[in-house]
């Protein structure tokens, strides 16, 4: 069958146009409405894993006090937190809610290649959600066997949640992978097909080069995921041994023989650690736009941003056992594990030092949600060069397992992703909503979030300095831990505390101004990209109007010499930029003849 | 502007929090002064990198900041910065990895003056083995595991008859003796960690692991479980004690070979008969227990369990102060002054006829169940008998008001703060499980309920 | 262009409209074609981590190897006969033809139908036999491969139905030929997936 482009199909495109309001909200195919919903959900299930970090941040800050946490309490709360966030809340915001979002917009094309699917994907992502949210109120509870999930340990007597909890968990898993994989498919495909008229590879906005690399990423890690998963549920409900060897559980031998714990863990990193750049790298991308655009600047070595998220995506496959240096593995992959492990940080510092070059010589506009991104590069540079300490494998050895761990991983997985995703709500918030939010409670925002956030992890760092252990519900009468390391932890609860409180701020921003904010410019910002041109603002269904846009320049043509404006949008063609220096641009103008 | 000066400050701020900071490594016990080494470098490496970027940002945010008239400068990429910064990166990584690498290769090839040891870790407890005259340890296998077999060794395997098996969380090291510590475990993922030599090594059940150090100061420091192991990981503690090398033989020497824990002088149940007669006047005739004398019931409980209490009672970590029925116990516990007596009694009590306690606590019982499921039954198991394998007495038919008063001690730190009760220690933890006493009440009486 | 010029230009420096109607970096074929490799490439993904983890869990001590049932190679007979009707199915409608479609298009599902129930019948000689799938990891990976092969085997049916009913119903070849296409290539790609879990059952 013929091949027919994009542009051509799309006069006889059949567009799904709702009928009904539950066609319009609810069982919608628009990605605006999807990546809504997506986003909507993985709030929502961020929110609770927030509500379980603020109860076990209690028990450790005030041991006495605190006294409705208990031990198992204590594990499935770090449990169902670390996978919440990880997997529920940040994969799912930034790829099923910002890439949903984003894609189509940024690439000027109506809708996602597979619309139905894309509807599936937010429903089944709905399913694993209430299979996870199940478990809470299942007997024994949810599993309490650590996010890793590490055989033989999940499913044994001494676990929290080890009989339904863990079954349930597994399924959720798997359900959300087949969710992921649903929207993936429609990420790829229409990065790569369905990109508006002269819209190269190279003239994307790096958020789609960060959401499309962390999708191919997400499809091939996953996997790895679904078949550790699969493997441990035949050895949990049929009495296989894949992960299981001979244990003894309370003092009788269980039927299993030979099995290896470690297997599981390679599967289970061979996901995990790409998982780390899922959602990092669409991140990065952002919190790329969000910085050229407030700095007035296009984002200094674009060419060497795509192909740091190319290496970094590619680099990803091949570190997976740093995790495991002291898992018992055959000590010899730590050479080649850890020198992966350091290569991979030259791409990414060059991230860095680009974002900060953007800055240089710009023009910066500290509008809210640049402090938000500025505020990441802080913390990113913190967590990522914590990283090379752990990377570095005999480093690892004192501290794998203790405070520095979780201090590192929370600033670059956690905190900076978290900063750039406050950042691109607010950067793109007018867009979406069509109305502007409040700049003063946005800025408030902002300074507790980050100075609170920073006050939370930079102390965890020398916890784990001293050797105080993770995962320790109390850590008891210790000889080298000083009575001082128990203070630390009270005062780092209590700004986990403040932090979280002043995440109300931000919903009631988010949400007053959604009802009272004043009206919004198309283009508020002056943004060169393809979504703040669209004809409506909040764009509707089809998003382009009768026409599809045509892209005549790459996204970051700001304070370009000789142009009037500080910006010109993808979609102006080189004739138009000088005479068009005394009007605003118009929005999605048509391709006239000579450009083409 | 405020954004670049509280990043301006946020450098400096965490400067002076680094060294201002009480909370740093250990000092150092073992000959990893090369970790250290790594860490150093990779420390001031990094330290350079964060202030200089930082320092940086916060230099361009300042600088500029948005000004009426200023146009940002159109600069699309500069390859030979790039290029340059890329190559400055890898200099910087290349003086913090070739480092690293060496002193792993030195981590993964123990010297062959390494002297063998074995780390088991089982839930949630830590034992030891040391190799006999031979010098080899014997193969083990969870296939063998029992009660007078902890570790699973081998019985028919000859090299491990003289293996001196510490049955105790507390294991012994000679000073400026190289060591390579074999890690075993029985049932899930344990990590062995001392903080104080740097080097920590999973135990994988179905393999063995080895990490190794060569302890170079003298002391007495904390093990930890750092590999989540289940609802105990983290009372799973123990202690080593590094001395010199003749303190370790006596020590070393003074603890039974797994041959002599095979064959037990047979105990002598008279002689136990004899000596319990003491004890009948509290504990009554068949070890029913007596409320108004404050003595529990005793017939029915783990025999093991008998024997760990009474030396706990004569070497006073039980029944210190605060525990005034407790150290009533010390003076006729002292009463029995060899093993064998402890062996014996503990004996002839296992004879008694086991007949539920009569039940005196009522509370909610449905509470009870919630709070004993989620955190007791794990080593108390489901139906409250105990097991060794867990240190763990038994509960369900035992006098309830007994329960309440030992929970109510370990939480008010009357019971387990001793150093010689690491089992006391774990239950001084584990007990917050219980709020108050109108749980611990709830708690006591759905284990009534268990029998 | 190839990739590589793609991804080393320099976007700011070329201006206008590049690449006429569909930009570069466009595969030019249908979207479904290019969901349908990578959703191939995810498939595979999924079966070489369960080799990699057949291959590992093979060097441990425990293993037994299970000697397959000789049926196995009708099996494999069957599956080359609906992947050669598929294929002859797909030349037919290309040519937009219609004489012999609907033999070779049925045919190649109920041959995909057969060479799944042919694969319950071994699993059920194995079961009599008392190679059970917890007895040893050699049978659970059996079981498990193959079982995971029969699934995606039922999911491109579930596509082929669709298919079917349309051409029931009186749809027109070209109605369904990229269907019969996509289908076409899953069912070589399940054909190659099933030699490949064969061959490494057999001889190991």
């Amino acid at each position: 069958m013929a091949y027919v482009p994009l542009a051509d199909q799309d006069q006889e495109m059949e567009m799904h146009h709702p009928h009904t309001w539950v066609e319009k909200y609810v069982f919608s195919q628009d990605h605006k409405v999807i990546g809504v919903q997506y986003g909507g959900l993985a709030v929502f299930t961020g929110i609770i894993g927030l509500a379980l970090s603020l109860l076990f941040r209690l028990q450790l800050g005030f041991p006495e006090s605190v006294d409705f946490v208990d031990p198992n309490f204590y594990y499935q709360a770090v449990t169902m937190h670390g996978m919440i966030m990880v997997v529920y809340f940040l994969t799912a915001l930034f790829l099923g809610g910002f890439g949903n979002y984003m894609i189509p917009l940024m690439l000027g094309a109506r809708d996602m290649v597979f619309p139905f699917l894309n509807m599936m994907s937010v429903w089944t992502f709905l399913i694993s959600v209430v299979i996870l949210m199940a478990s809470f109120f299942v007997s024994g509870g949810p599993t309490g066997a650590g996010w890793t999930l590490y055989p033989p340990q999940t499913t044994m007597a001494g676990t929290p949640g080890h009989d339904a909890g863990i079954i349930l968990m597994l399924v959720s898993l798997a359900v959300f992978v087949v969710a992921f994989t649903m929207g993936g498919l429609n990420y790829v495909v229409t990065i790569l097909q369905y990109r508006c008229r002269g819209m190269t590879l190279m003239r994307m906005p790096l958020t789609v080069w960060g959401v499309f690399v962390a999708t191919v990423l997400g499809l091939f890690a996953f996997p790895a995921l679904l078949v550790a998963c699969i493997m441990m549920m035949f050895d949990t409900l049929l009495g296989t041994s894949f992960f299981m060897p001979a244990v003894i559980e309370a003092g009788s031998p269980l039927d299993y023989e030979g099995g290896s714990p470690i297997l599981f863990q390679h599967l289970f990193w061979f996901f995990g650690h790409p998982e780390v750049y899922i959602v990092a790298l669409p991140a990065f991308g952002l919190v790329s736009d969000v910085l050229s655009v407030h700095a007035r600047k296009n984002i200094f070595g674009y060419r060497m941003m795509v192909w740091a998220i190319i290496a970094i995506g590619g680099l990803s496959f091949i570190v997976w056992a740093h995790h495991m240096y002291v898992s018992g593995m055959n000590p010899y992959f730590g050479f080649f594990f850890a020198t992966t492990t350091l290569i991979i940080a030259v791409p990414t510092a060059l991230k860095v030092y680009n974002w900060i070059f953007t800055l240089w010589e710009g023009d910066i506009r500290l509008n809210s949600p640049m402090y938000f991104a500025i505020g990441f590069i802080f913390t990113f540079i913190h967590g990522g060069l914590t990283g090379l300490f752990l990377g570095n494998v005999v480093i690892d050895l004192p501290l794998s397992d203790t405070y520095f761990v979780v201090a590192h991983f929370h600033l670059v997985m956690g905190v900076s992703p978290i900063l750039v995703l406050f950042a691109a709500i607010y950067h793109w918030f007018p867009k979406i909503s069509g109305r502007m939010f409040n700049e003063k409670l946005a800025k408030v925002h902002f300074w507790l979030t980050f100075l609170g956030a920073y006050s939370v992890f930079l102390p965890l760092h020398y916890l784990g300095f001293l050797g105080v252990p993770r995962r320790y519900y109390a850590l008891g009468n210790t000889d080298f831990i000083p009575l001082s390391a128990q203070d630390l932890n009270s005062t780092v609860t209590v700004a986990a505390l403040i932090v979280a409180a002043s995440q109300i701020l931000f919903f009631v921003n988010i949400i007053g101004s959604l009802k009272w904010g004043k009206k919004a410019d198309p283009n508020p910002w002056g943004a060169a990209s393809l979504e703040w041109q669209t004809p409506d603002t909040p764009p509707v269904h089809g998003n382009w109007g009768d026409r599809l846009p045509t892209v005549y320049r790459w996204a970051y043509d700001y304070s370009v010499p000789g142009a009037a404006e500080d910006y010109i949008p993808q979609t102006v063609p080189e004739n138009e930029v000088l005479a068009a220096s005394n009007d605003n641009f118009e929005t999605n103008k048509n391709p006239s003849p000579a450009a083409i | 502007m405020t954004l670049a000066v509280v990043i301006f400050l946020l450098v400096v701020g965490s400067i002076i929090f680094h060294f201002a900071s009480p909370w740093w490594f250990t000092d150092i016990a073992s000959d990893w002064g090369s970790i250290d080494f790594t860490i150093n470098v990779t420390f001031w490496v990094t330290g350079f990198v964060f202030v200089a970027c930082n320092l940086f940002l916060a230099y361009c945010v300042w600088k500029f900041r948005h000004k009426e008239g200023h146009k940002a400068k159109y600069e699309p990429e500069n390859a030979k910065l790039e290029a340059g910064l890329s190559i400055f990166t890898t200099l910087g990584v290349v003086a913090m990895l070739a480092p690293g690498l060496f002193v792993w290769a030195t981590f993964v090839t123990p010297p062959s003056d390494a002297l063998e040891y074995e780390v088991l870790g089982t839930q949630w407890q830590w034992q030891f083995r040391y190799p006999g005259a031979d010098g080899l340890l014997g193969t083990a296998d969870t296939g063998f595991v029992s009660e007078s077999n902890p570790f699973g060794i081998n019985p028919e395997d000859p090299n491990g008859q003289d293996d001196v098996v510490v049955n105790d969380p507390q294991m012994h090291l000679a000073i400026n003796q190289p060591v390579k510590a074999l890690l075993r475990s029985n049932d899930v993922l344990h990590n062995y960690t001392v903080p104080q030599f740097r080097v920590k090594m999973d135990l994988v059940p179905g393999l063995v692991s080895y990490l190794w150090f060569d302890p170079t100061k003298e002391g007495t420091y904390d093990i930890m479980c750092q590999e989540l192991c289940g609802i105990g990981h983290f009372v799973m503690r123990g202690s080593v004690t590094v001395q010199s090398q003749e303190e370790f033989d006596t020590w070393l020497a003074s603890q039974p070979t797994f041959s002599e824990t095979q064959r037990p002088a047979p105990p002598d149940l008279s002689a136990g008969q004899a000596q319990y007669a003491t004890c009948a006047a509290c504990h009554g005739a068949n070890g029913e227990g007596n409320r108004a004398l404050n003595a529990p019931k005793i017939a029915g409980q783990q025999p093991w369990y008998i024997e760990r209490q009474l030396n706990h009672f004569k070497q006073g970590a039980r029944g210190g102060a605060g525990d005034t029925n407790g150290s009533q116990m010390t003076a006729f516990a002292s009463m029995l002054t060899t093993d064998e007596a402890v062996r014996n009694i503990s004996a002839y009590i296992a004879t008694f006829p086991d007949t539920p306690a009569a039940t005196t606590i009522a509370g909610d019982i449905d509470n009870g169940f919630d709070i004993y499921d989620r955190n007791c039954a794990a080593c108390h198991l489901d139906n409250g008998s105990g097991t060794w394998y867990t240190d763990a007495p038994k509960l369900s038919g035992m006098s309830d008001w007994y329960f309440v008063t030992q929970i109510s001690n370990f939480r008010a730190g009357i019971r387990g703060n001793h150093p010689y009760d690491d089992y006391g220690e774990q239950m001084v933890q584990m007990a917050t499980a219980m709020g108050d006493l109108e749980e611990i009440n709830d708690v006591a009486a759905y284990i009534n309920t268990l029998r | 262009m190839s990739l590589i010029e793609q991804v080393t230009d320099k976007p700011w420096e070329r201006k206008g409209v590049i690449g006429g109607l569909s930009p570069e970096g466009t595969f030019k074929t249908q979207a479904e074609r290019v969901a349908l490799i990578f959703f191939l490439i995810i498939a595979s993904v999924v079966f070489s981590l369960f080799m990699v983890s057949y291959y590992i869990r093979m060097e441990l001590p425990d293993w037994e190897p299970l000697s397959e049932p000789a049926q196995l190679w009708f099996n494999t007979g069957l599956l080359v006969t609906s992947s050669i009707l598929f294929q002859w199915a797909r030349n037919i409608v290309v040519r937009n033809g219609k004489s012999n479609l609907y033999t070779s298009f049925f045919g190649a599902g109920i041959f995909a139908i057969l060479f799944i129930a042919a694969q319950l019948v071994s699993w059920s000689y194995l079961q009599a036999g008392g190679f059970y799938l917890s007895s040893n990891p050699a049978n659970a990976f059996y079981y498990l491969l193959t079982g995971l092969h029969a699934l995606h085997l039922v999911g491109g049916l579930w596509f082929w139905s669709k298919s079917a009913i349309r051409l029931v119903s009186g749809g027109e070849p070209k109605d369904i030929r990229l269907s019969i296409e996509l289908c076409t290539i899953y069912w070589h790609f399940l054909l190659l997936v099933w030699i490949v879990v064969f061959a490494v059952l057999s001889n190991t």
